[in-house]
């Protein structure tokens, strides 16, 4: 069916709203990467296989990402009557105990996690029928998150338009074609204070105008999902759990500009996110609302997806550029900005996967409604990969301006079990760790700067007191040096030295002359590197002189790791009183450096083991210590 | 004609003039390895570094910096002394041998680098990828024979699979504008050959004067200048005396 | 303007999209099929081989049947994700970048798969493994070489 009218859209929608509350029962499970690698796949053939054996009628739906990751595999149970339960860390027999529940009437307690609440309904029965049930916007995850780029993440299936249309999706186009001039589009979305969500901030606004502006009658559109930083999930779960939201806010991006070409050059590593975003596009085109003559008007645009194919550096938007016009990915110098000369020398609007699909929830529910969220200069919510050693991990959305510590004590729910959050490393190999003394800053992008780091696009690894800050120093310029293109002498050469000297200080030796070096090295690449890569390559070393110089003189001076991480500068042993003797550790070691009989007190040749700590990791009884 | 200011006088240069040549006409040289007039400006090699104090403050590679009014620039401000005497320190470690970086280096007052590689990483490296070679290939001849491989400190430059390029004419074009002589050409017998490429081109002999030349780089041009066929055939030398004969006798 | 006169370019993504092809259809890219490639996008060999060499995810060595991808984003990296890819290595008797000699695994690292929350995580073919343990790899891999002894210290766990 194409979308010609408003009404061709109404019916779309009443669709959509049919498929999302059935008579039926409709068990959803959460399948985007993150669910699929807890196990959400069997969880879905258990379901499937449990309701074809009891010949249960139900629908089942393979949806995105609802965000608490650590809670995975998660399944969303609506029972018509009842309202809709989510089911935490799913199994594939208790799927089958789900479904006989179900099959049975009646909606089981076992792994309930929260009810979510449906719009314009009340306490639904299902918090009456099973005790203790809470929304899931009352659980401590949940509570500060304001979802705006996530509004239908886990919620829908991301394959069904008409799920998409039943929350509100195309209305924005709507509005933007039939009433709003592309002037006007660009004012909104220049009042509602959007800046760039890939992490430079610049206000999406005056990059709108400024390209709109620009000499010349070929335009681009380009979103930018090369989500390059490790530790960084979120564009990634943008796609798979919500796609037609990119591509509204694309579609609306192109009318306001000018263009009738958009692409999206998608990072090689995510595989799903590609098949979703191109199953939506082919959907899209179906419907009439992309192709020529979109919802009844003359405006023709259309939308491409382009796979990277594993380069860090194409995240730079000219390197991307570069990369698509089948070039390296190297980065040149701006300006000229994309904006005015991007692809192949046209104006070229380009914004990250979460600024697109902020657009349409900006068209629709106005420009003040988001200036009203996050704080002055701050407008609007991001999102954040919240990950590594905190108890919470997953996906979170909050309205800039909220404290560290909110994000990480309060959503997080704190460190891993009994141990001390040490600092939190945002931005990515661009961005810094920031000192747990510091988490009274608020989220935003100045403050975040100022302590050394980078809003970035949203990663935040938390690191505890078994972290240590010269080893994780050292692993960003690691991953710096693989991935620099290898254009600009800084970058390349520098990044390589840095490198070689923060393994002169793991190894235990390095010299206090070492460390004047780093620091020089640092200021230098940061400033005289050609692209924002190189230029922000050193702040994960910057950042960790600056707060853990402690743990830098540490290894120099001591030869001691406080963390007990760099295997160098520690020891292995096993505590004779706690060993049970269960010969895991003995048949685990890489190089067979423990011994012992069974059930009595095992022993780590100290010439043979090499300090990896698989022992330390495995031991069910906690018997390996570390000698720091 | 636009005017800025350079080291605390005033120099005018026109419009789309580089920071580089500007400076240079202020009578200043900077080192760079990685600019040529005749090549689209590319910033790689990070020498040129200068420092510039209004309208913003900033460090900058003067050789991607077109100018602009009211530009004020300090070439011996610290900070740009200093990155350019670390990028001059970093060429160094990597092309020890290399003669015209350490006289470079030299002029900045750069004597030794501190950045000595592990002994195992000592190298006969000349190479400090300014990518002149692969730009005038492409940019210039059109021959695109040779381009970049791999990334990061991976990066080298070389012909497609390393190996004896078919897009190769032979014009020597690399050799002559590789600032370090990392590119040599030579002729031996009736091959050239282009190490760096692992490329030989065989040449012809000339029918009149029996030298070798290559005589790819007229295929092109023999559509391009309809002139009797003959005349490609024989060496450039002796084209030019055919020629001045020619013209010698129209006399 | 070149000397020598250059046709227009390929579409955008051409290069790209051209080069998964082969080597998702070949497993590598053989040096035949780039030479090719060349002629049919119209682009100068250096420029695909440059762009070929540059992407990590295209080798010009054949893969084995099975890629294993172990993650070493932050969040695998400092949840022990190399520590995971030291047993890898040594079960499989190969280091990252290696294919076994059998032809079963070629291990690679990966900056980051995107699954951080359920660190550390490895890929294995299609397949996406997280939350797991060395003790665990050993058995992992059993699945895709059924029937095939337990190699040295890969014995089940009752874990």
């Amino acid at each position: 069916m194409k979308i010609k009218t408003p009404s061709d859209l109404e019916k779309l929608r009443d669709q959509g709203q049919c498929m999302l509350s059935p008579q039926k029962p409709r068990v959803s499970v959460g399948m985007a990467t993150c669910g699929l690698a807890a196990g959400a796949g069997a969880v879905f053939d258990a379901l499937r296989q449990a309701a074809d054996n009891l010949r249960l009628d139900l629908t089942l739906v393979s949806a995105g990402c609802i965000g608490c990751c650590q809670e995975e595999p998660l399944v969303d149970v609506r029972m018509p009557g009842f309202g809709r339960v989510l089911y935490a860390r799913m199994t594939p027999e208790g799927a089958d105990r789900l479904i006989r529940s179900l099959a049975s009437g009646e909606l089981p307690h076992e792994n309930a996690l929260a009810y979510i609440p449906e719009e314009g309904s009340d306490t639904p029965k299902s918090a009456e029928v099973l005790s203790g049930l809470v929304p899931i916007n009352a659980l401590p995850f949940y509570a500060k998150q304001h979802k705006v780029i996530l509004r239908n993440s886990g919620l829908i299936d991301p394959q069904s338009i008409e799920e998409y249309a039943a929350r509100g999706g195309y209305k924005s186009l709507l509005l933007a074609l039939l009433q709003l001039s592309p002037h006007e589009i660009i004012d909104e979305i220049t009042r509602s204070g959007l800046r760039g969500r890939g992490g430079g901030g610049f206000p999406t606004g005056k990059k709108w105008e400024v390209c709109s502006r620009a000499a010349g009658t070929a335009r681009f559109i380009i979103c930018n999902a090369d989500e390059g930083d490790p530790g960084a999930y979120m564009d990634r779960t943008v796609l798979e759990s919500d796609p037609y939201a990119v591509i509204e806010g694309m579609t609306i991006g192109g009318y306001a500009i000018g263009a009738s070409q958009g692409y999206v050059y998608v990072r090689n590593e995510y595989p799903l996110a590609i098949d979703r975003i191109n199953h939506a596009i082919e959907r899209s085109t179906e419907c009439g609302l992309l192709g020529e003559d979109i919802l009844g008007t003359d405006f023709t645009f259309s939308i491409q997806v382009i796979r990277g194919a594993g380069a860090f550096v194409c995240g730079e938007e000219t390197a991307l550029i570069a990369s698509l016009e089948g070039g390296l990915g190297e980065p040149r110098p701006r300006p000229p900005y994309p904006a005015v000369s991007g692809l192949w020398g046209k104006p070229t609007l380009i914004n990250n996967v979460k600024t697109w699909a902020s657009v349409a929830a900006i068209i629709r529910k106005g420009p003040e409604w988001y200036a009203g969220i996050g704080t002055k200069g701050n407008a609007g919510t991001a999102v954040f990969s919240l990950v590594g050693k905190v108890a919470n991990t997953g996906l979170v959305e909050i309205p800039l301006g909220l404290t560290l510590e909110e994000m990480i004590q309060g959503i997080g729910g704190g460190g891993l079990a009994g141990k001390r959050v040490k600092a939190v490393q945002t931005g990515g190999p661009s961005g810094g760790c920031i000192p747990a003394d510091l988490f009274h800053l608020p989220i935003d992008y100045a403050s975040l700067t100022q302590a050394g780091s980078i809003m970035g696009s949203g990663g935040m690894v938390v690191m505890d007191e078994d972290t240590c800050m010269v080893d994780v120093a050292r692993y960003f310029l690691r991953f710096t040096m693989e991935e620099s293109c290898g254009k600009c002498t800084p970058c390349r050469e520098g990044a390589r030295y840095m490198y070689a000297i923060l393994t002169r200080i793991i190894e235990g030796e390095a010299t206090p002359e070492d460390l004047v070096l780093l620091e020089e090295i640092a200021m230098w690449v940061k400033e005289a590197s050609l692209c924002g890569l190189g230029q922000t390559a050193p702040n994960p070393v910057l950042s960790t002189l600056r707060y853990f110089r402690d743990e830098y003189d540490a290894h120099v001076r001591e030869k001691r790791c406080p963390a007990g991480v760099c295997r160098a500068l520690i020891k292995l042993t096993i505590n004779a009183e706690r060993c049970t003797g269960c010969g895991l550790c003995l048949r685990e070691c890489p190089v067979g450096a423990i011994r012992g009989k069974k059930k009595a007190p095992h022993i780590i040749d100290p010439d043979l083991c090499t300090h990896c700590r698989t022992c330390y990791d495995i031991c069910p009884e906690k018997a390996v210590e570390i000698v720091r | 004609m636009i005017t800025l200011t350079i080291n605390r006088r005033p120099v005018s240069v026109p419009q789309g003039t580089l920071l580089l040549k500007a400076v240079e006409e202020a009578g200043i040289t900077l080192p760079s390895l990685c600019h040529h007039d005749a090549l689209a400006p590319y910033g790689a090699c990070r020498l040129c570094m200068v420092m510039i104090t209004a309208p913003y403050r900033a460090l900058v590679a003067s050789c991607t910096y077109p100018v602009e009014e009211g530009l004020v620039v300090e070439t011996d401000a610290p900070e740009a002394v200093q990155a350019r005497r670390l990028a001059l320190e970093f060429l160094m470690s990597r092309c020890p041998r290399s003669d015209v970086i350490r006289k470079m280096a030299e002029k900045e007052g750069v004597t030794a680098s501190r950045f000595g590689m592990p002994s195992t990483e000592q190298t006969d490296e000349l190479c400090v990828l300014c990518g002149l070679c692969v730009r005038v290939c492409r940019e210039l001849i059109g021959a695109a024979a040779i381009g970049f491989t791999g990334r990061g400190s991976e990066r080298r430059v070389g012909a497609p699979f390393d190996f004896q390029s078919d897009a190769c004419i032979g014009c020597g074009a690399c050799a002559e504008v590789c600032p370090t002589g990392a590119i040599q050409m030579e002729d031996r017998g009736n091959q050239r050959i282009l190490r760096a490429w692992n490329t030989r081109i065989t040449l012809s002999a000339c029918p009149e004067c029996g030298r070798f030349f290559t005589p790819e780089p007229t295929r092109f041009l023999k559509k391009m200048l309809p002139e009797i066929e003959t005349y490609w055939e024989v060496c450039p030398d002796c084209r030019r005396q055919k020629t001045s004969r020619q013209w010698l006798n129209a006399q | 303007m070149p000397l020598i006169a250059q046709p227009d370019h390929p579409p955008a993504g051409a290069v790209l999209a051209r080069l998964h092809q082969i080597h998702s259809a070949k497993g590598y890219l053989p040096e035949a099929d780039i030479r090719a490639a060349a002629d049919d996008l119209a682009i100068p060999l250096s420029r695909l081989y440059s762009a070929a060499a540059f992407y990590s995810a295209f080798s010009f060595q054949p893969k084995g049947r099975y890629t294993i991808q172990v993650c070493l984003g932050t969040a695998c990296y400092i949840r022990g994700g190399d520590r995971l890819l030291e047993k890898i290595e040594t079960l499989l008797g190969v280091k990252a970048g290696e294919t076994t000699p059998d032809g079963m695994f070629t291990v690679e690292t990966v900056h980051c798969l995107g699954s951080c929350s359920m660190s550390p995580v490895i890929r294995v073919g299609e397949e996406t493994y997280g939350r797991l343990k060395v003790n665990l790899v050993g058995r992992l891999f059993k699945k895709y070489r059924p029937g095939e002894p337990g190699q040295k210290g890969v014995e089940e766990q009752g874990t």
